[in-house]
């Protein structure tokens, strides 16, 4: 596919200064992947450095309230960085050396992909420079200063909606100025070809470790494999290893925010429609004009009006399901995790059990569902605590969980 | 008068001198007023003018232009209304390009923005995000509409990348000073000399250089070698500075006539 087309979606809708920048991206890429050394060294590091393989759990009290289905999570969360973004990164990271490039930049919304770049900037000694919204500056705060710990720059984003959308507009602002000795990493599949297939490629990790991992557990392909979508990228890790296996549902699940009906969400596939958005033609959040609408949700990471392109495909084709849940589905899910099998995980991720419970009851007992669990919720105590009216008196200093002492 | 580019451009050659195309955010501040600066830029030497469709996502765009666009939309400039002021702004005897991103045309239709736009007297677009590979239904469109379809060519664009531009391009080819987002600068690139003249071996079509000219003495040094000098940024401050709509239209007429003696050596 080396058009980085999906059926209509995909291609590349990028101003002509960064065509050479891409074309030099998609060379070093499709070179990487069949050199032995490449290969060895991204293995080494995924090994090492990550913590891979990350276990497949059983979630035997969560299962419970899944209708009997036997639900299995995969432990992205327990990557160094906690999630599953340090597979792209560590991926594009190689990749930049390769290039001769001496600079990184990202965008990112919930923090962990500014956090994963940050850290691998660190390890290969690279300059980074994190771009995220104002708003989700105040969101994540702990997130801004682990990547100021980890040497990075971080410019908030003041522009629009202040939010991921316009983290991205600004990084590809700076990367069409600097270009030749700046990568961008961008961190979910979604963006001009070759990213789309670049980023799920590094992250096929998931899939292929979840299959191996499933089939030694229970003897079997699973019924069905769900995660969370925003850009979609812990969602085509691990859907890659089970694409193939037709009778494996794929299941994801959006952000609904306040309900899709309010028009307050983040539901490309239930409120959008097909458009280009930051290099790709995919769904979109938009007016009648093409106009990007405000998208929301209450986790900064799928906080984003656009999806990648091969969802687009997957969701048209038929193969992949997509439905939304909601801040308040999620935020139960967040809780029924945390208390049934004491793991906390990211608000994100909180989507795609939500999902898995709704998915269970619908299968039934006899289901076997793999869930992405694909980061931890570290970073979203603040917000879950304001949430369940957790009062955390001094305990948190008003620096790092603004929002609880000045509202939003 | 034929209100074609290639036409504009023509004439200025007869000139001996560079065209001038001169670029605002349509119904920037307001529809209204936006006309009205066309106009002006008109009436003091502007050949082309390139219209924006304001867009909610401007990323080849700098903080300047950014801002109007904000404006505009925030004054409810649709595709409907920007077609609107093209066809007022042709109707004075302006020669109009629209300056857009891809996805409102996308979104209204390839076949439908062509028509209305030949309708309403238009004569071309410049989508600086859309590449040649993904403009199948588009070049078609402004085929049957006689619409000139201009793309962007970069410094870091290589010599066979630039064939493949220019044998889809038609009315002007666009050449991209720096490699940057549009904001004015105090020097013109150096490197926009030697595109030019590599785009020149690829094509017989009129090059024109955009990206950080915005004074009389930056659009004389472009209009030396390049067949056009394209000004956005420069316009937009003019209107963001002025303190009311009189001194708006003034300080747009002065800056197109200056840079209008500029590209006239």
């Amino acid at each position: 596919m080396s058009t980085g087309h999906y059926g209509p979606y995909g291609g590349r809708f990028v101003p002509e200064a960064l065509t050479a920048a891409l074309d030099e991206l998609d060379a070093a890429f499709r070179a990487s992947i069949i050199d032995d050394a490449f290969i060895a060294e991204l293995r080494d590091l995924e090994h090492n450095y990550t913590g891979r393989p990350n276990p497949l759990t059983y979630a035997r009290r969560f299962s419970e309230h899944c209708g009997g289905a036997r639900v299995y999570l995969k432990r992205e969360d327990l990557n160094h960085t906690g999630s599953h973004k340090i597979n792209n990164v560590l991926g594009q990271a190689l990749l930049t050396r390769r290039m001769g490039k001496q600079r990184v930049i990202a965008e990112t919304g919930a923090g962990q992909h500014g956090v994963a770049t940050a850290t691998a900037a660190a390890l290969f000694g690279l300059e980074c420079t994190v771009y995220m919204g104002h708003e989700d500056t105040r969101r994540q705060a702990l997130n801004v200063a682990r990547m100021k710990l980890l040497g990075a720059e971080v410019v908030p984003v003041t522009a629009g909606s202040q939010t991921l959308k316009d983290a991205i507009n600004e990084a590809m602002r700076d990367w069409v100025t600097t270009v030749d000795r700046t990568h961008y990493v961008l961190g979910t599949v979604t963006g001009p070809a070759p990213f789309p297939e670049l980023v799920r490629y590094f992250h096929s990790v998931i899939g292929r470790e979840a299959r191996e991992q499933i089939l030694a557990a229970e003897g079997r392909l699973p019924d069905a494999v769900a995660a969370c979508v925003g850009g979609g990228s812990n969602a085509m890790g691990l859907f890659s290893g089970f694409i193939d296996d037709p009778a494996v549902q794929l299941r994801g699940y959006e952000a609904g925010g306040h309900g899709v009906a309010t028009g307050r969400h983040s539901a490309r596939f239930e409120g959008g429609s097909p458009g280009v958005l930051h290099g790709a033609r995919t769904y979109v959040m938009q007016d009648e004009w093409g106009q990007t609408l405000p998208s929301h949700s209450i986790s900064a990471g799928l906080d984003y009006p656009g999806v990648g392109p091969e969802h687009a495909w997957l969701h048209d084709t038929g193969r992949a399901v997509y439905e939304s849940v909601t801040d308040a589905e999620a935020m139960e899910a967040f809780a029924l995790l945390s208390r049934t099998e004491g793991i906390i995980p990211a608000i994100e991720t909180a989507h795609g059990l939500a999902g898995a419970m709704r998915l269970g009851r619908e299968l039934g007992p006899d289901a076997v569902i793999i869930v992405n669990l694909s980061g931890r919720g570290d970073k979203d105590v603040a917000t879950a605590a304001r949430w369940f009216g957790i009062d955390l008196g001094a305990t948190v200093s008003s620096e790092l969980a603004p929002e609880l002492t000045e509202g939003r | 008068m034929s209100r074609r580019v290639a036409d504009a451009f023509a004439r200025a050659a007869q000139e001996h001198r560079a065209a001038l195309i001169g670029y605002l955010p349509a119904g920037f501040p307001t529809p209204e007023l936006s006309v009205r600066l066309f106009t002006a830029m008109v009436d003091a030497g502007v050949d082309i003018i390139e219209v924006g469709l304001p867009y909610s996502d401007p990323l080849m765009d700098g903080p300047v232009i950014q801002q109007a666009v904000n404006q505009a939309l925030d004054a409810g400039t649709t595709p409907d209304v920007v077609l609107d002021i093209v066809r007022q702004i042709t109707l004075a005897g302006a020669t109009a390009v629209v300056m857009t991103y891809w996805n409102p045309i996308e979104r209204y239709g390839v076949e439908e923005f062509a028509a209305r736009l030949e309708a309403a007297g238009g004569t071309g677009v410049i989508a600086p995000d859309l590449t040649p590979e993904e403009s199948g239904d588009w070049a078609a469109a402004c085929d049957r509409h006689g619409v000139d379809r201009i793309f962007l060519v970069a410094p870091s664009s290589t010599q066979e990348r630039i064939a493949s531009i220019v044998a889809v391009t038609s009315g002007f080819v666009y050449a991209a000073s720096t490699m940057g987002v549009t904001g004015m600068r105090t020097s013109v690139s150096s490197g926009a000399e030697g595109l030019v003249a590599r785009t020149r071996a690829a094509t017989g079509l009129p090059i024109a250089v955009g990206l950080g000219v915005s004074t009389r003495e930056q659009a004389a040094e472009v209009a030396a070698y390049a067949d056009g000098v394209i000004v956005g940024s420069a316009f937009v401050r003019c209107v963001l500075d002025a303190t009311d709509d009189q001194a708006a239209i003034a300080a747009v007429s002065a800056l197109a006539r200056e840079l209008s003696a500029g590209v006239r050596r």
